[in-house]
């Protein structure tokens, strides 16, 4: 009938007198001494792969003709104006894009993953989207949609080629990002449905509250990975005249005879992907840390 | 009294010393100034509440874990030298997790010989052979080719047992191997590590199976707040324990 004797800790004695002992030291000092070893070995690396690779690409035998053609100044400042105007284009389908995608993807996977019988109609039109789509490359969606629906003439939506090539772009992409979410639907482990079924939520209410939100958090380093993707596949308008940078710098490199322009947009191309890609890393970092509290 | 505890004196060379081990996270010290000898054949249970440091002892043993102080010798060598080749002493450790953490995507086979044939250069038939006997010896024979999640808790953690032993191992670590088993499946496993401390293998283990602490260990530590506070033969610690804290705990337990 006694009462449990309170464990209260005791000031713990020589906890705050502790100084490492010589060995101790000693193990800190070789430590570092392996830590600098190593980033001496990566600096060496580094220098050596990028040099001899600079140096075998500088003194291949045609460069000076590559430099004047891909590297030349003068060209890049004067096509860099209208490229950079231009640009905007391609930033502005893939944000308008890139919700439209989420969206859809989000709805056909979750009509994939729907048990209900009266939705096996929309389940087999979710299925053969995603086949067909999938199925389909890119490049010829565009310039399907972009030449074939303008022609239609149709009534009441844009008759653009631009606007059916992001429409390409979207359906070919919401194909992809439908599996991607599916994948993350499906790896969450079926106690989670039954620890929520067990509270009696409906499967609707399971789905939104349990099963979606930690799948979409477990799969955002592919789906950012898919919209890095997205990204440069704006470029793809250029092929049914969608007026982007990579036309407006094909339309320069064809009037000039020199290809620089190209280069210049691959450089607006890669600076506009390298912020997602960092992110990508912090996310997943940020997922690791919080989650799996740094398991190992 | 056990006869292993008295065959204990210096001159056989201990498998395992460590010496004013000393393991802090951040501000946090989980281990202080912690001395332990474990001589061959010896059975050492460690008890204590949960968060006394038990856990963190044994991976700092496995060097799962990097120390802040002191030092850890295997065989009289020092395995907590910064350069000291961390795997080579990992394949001479055997470690048994709580969770039993058994490869999901391998047979149980497949997890029993994937360290003797990758880590240990064993052939595959007689990886296979080994695993075969001591799978057949625990009685595990039938699930061989079946893949963790098929078994049961009890039968997943023998599984694991037997992974860890198919190497062979100078020293085994069991690590609250029966805390996430049902009472009538720890039974099963207890029996074999029975078995084992009988054929005369050296262990350290943490654990809250008090009975069976008593019956198989040659030294029990009781562990508060990350020190060692009393270490001695099992009867002595169940019986007449020195610590005021080493009494209340067994109070709370037994």
């Amino acid at each position: 009938m006694t009462p449990d004797p309170d464990p209260d800790p005791d000031p713990v004695p020589g906890r705050a007198a502790w100084s490492p002992s010589p060995r101790e030291l000693e193990r800190r000092r070789q430590r570092r001494r392996q830590r600098t070893r190593s980033l001496l070995v990566a600096t060496a690396a580094v220098v050596v792969v990028f040099a001899g690779l600079g140096l075998a690409v500088v003194s291949s035998p045609g460069w000076p003709r590559v430099q004047a053609l891909f590297f030349d100044w003068d060209h890049a400042q004067a096509s860099f104006p209208e490229i950079r105007d231009r640009f905007w284009v391609n930033v502005k389908l893939f944000l308008l894009a890139e919700p439209v995608i989420l969206l859809l993807a989000l709805a056909v996977a979750l009509a994939r993953s729907s048990r209900a019988a009266l939705l096996v109609p929309l389940r087999l039109i979710a299925v053969v989207y995603t086949d067909l789509f999938r199925g389909i490359p890119t490049i010829l969606l565009i310039l399907l949609l972009g030449f074939g629906m303008p022609a239609l003439r149709l009534q009441g939506v844009p008759n653009s080629a631009l606007f059916w090539a992001g429409v390409g772009l979207v359906l070919s992409y919401g194909a992809y990002v439908a599996e991607v979410f599916r994948a993350g639907i499906e790896s969450i482990h079926p106690s989670q449905v039954a620890s929520a079924e067990a509270l009696g939520l409906s499967r609707g209410q399971t789905m939104r509250f349990v099963v979606v939100p930690q799948a979409v958090r477990r799969v955002v380093p592919p789906l950012l990975n898919d919209f890095v993707s997205l990204q440069k596949d704006t470029a793809l308008v250029a092929v049914v005249g969608g007026f982007d940078a990579v036309f407006a710098a094909r339309d320069y490199g064809n009037f000039n005879f020199n290809y620089t322009p190209y280069v210049v947009v691959a450089v607006f191309f890669v600076l506009l992907t390298v912020p997602l890609a960092r992110l990508t890393d912090w996310l997943q970092r940020r997922y690791a840390e919080r989650e799996r509290a740094g398991a190992r | 009294m056990s006869p292993r505890v008295d065959a204990a004196p210096s001159r056989v060379r201990p498998v395992l010393e460590v010496t004013g081990l000393r393991k802090s996270y951040g501000d946090h010290v989980v281990l202080h100034d912690v001395d332990l000898t474990v001589h061959p054949h010896d059975v050492v249970c460690l008890i204590g509440a949960s968060g006394s440091g038990k856990s963190t002892l044994l991976r700092c043993l496995n060097l799962l874990e990097d120390i802040d102080d002191g030092v850890i010798e295997l065989d009289g060598r020092e395995i907590s030298d910064a350069g000291v080749d961390v795997r080579a002493v990992r394949s001479r450790i055997g470690m048994v997790f709580q969770a039993y953490n058994l490869f999901p995507h391998l047979s149980v086979l497949d997890n029993c010989t994937l360290a003797p044939r990758r880590v240990h250069g064993l052939p595959r038939a007689a990886a296979e052979e080994r695993a075969r006997a001591l799978l057949e010896r625990f009685g595990l024979a039938d699930h061989a080719g079946q893949h963790p999640d098929r078994l049961s808790g009890g039968q997943q953690q023998r599984a694991a047992l037997v992974r860890a032993l198919c190497t062979e191992p100078t020293l085994l670590l069991l690590d609250e191997i029966t805390a996430a088993l049902d009472p009538e499946l720890v039974g099963d496993v207890l029996r074999i590590v029975r078995d084992l401390a009988a054929a005369g293998t050296t262990m350290v283990l943490a654990t809250h199976e008090m009975t069976f602490a008593r019956e198989v260990a040659t030294t029990v530590c009781f562990l508060h707040e990350g020190r060692i506070l009393e270490q001695g033969p099992p009867e002595q610690i169940f019986t007449d324990p020195r610590e005021e804290r080493t009494r209340q705990f067994l109070r709370r337990v037994l």
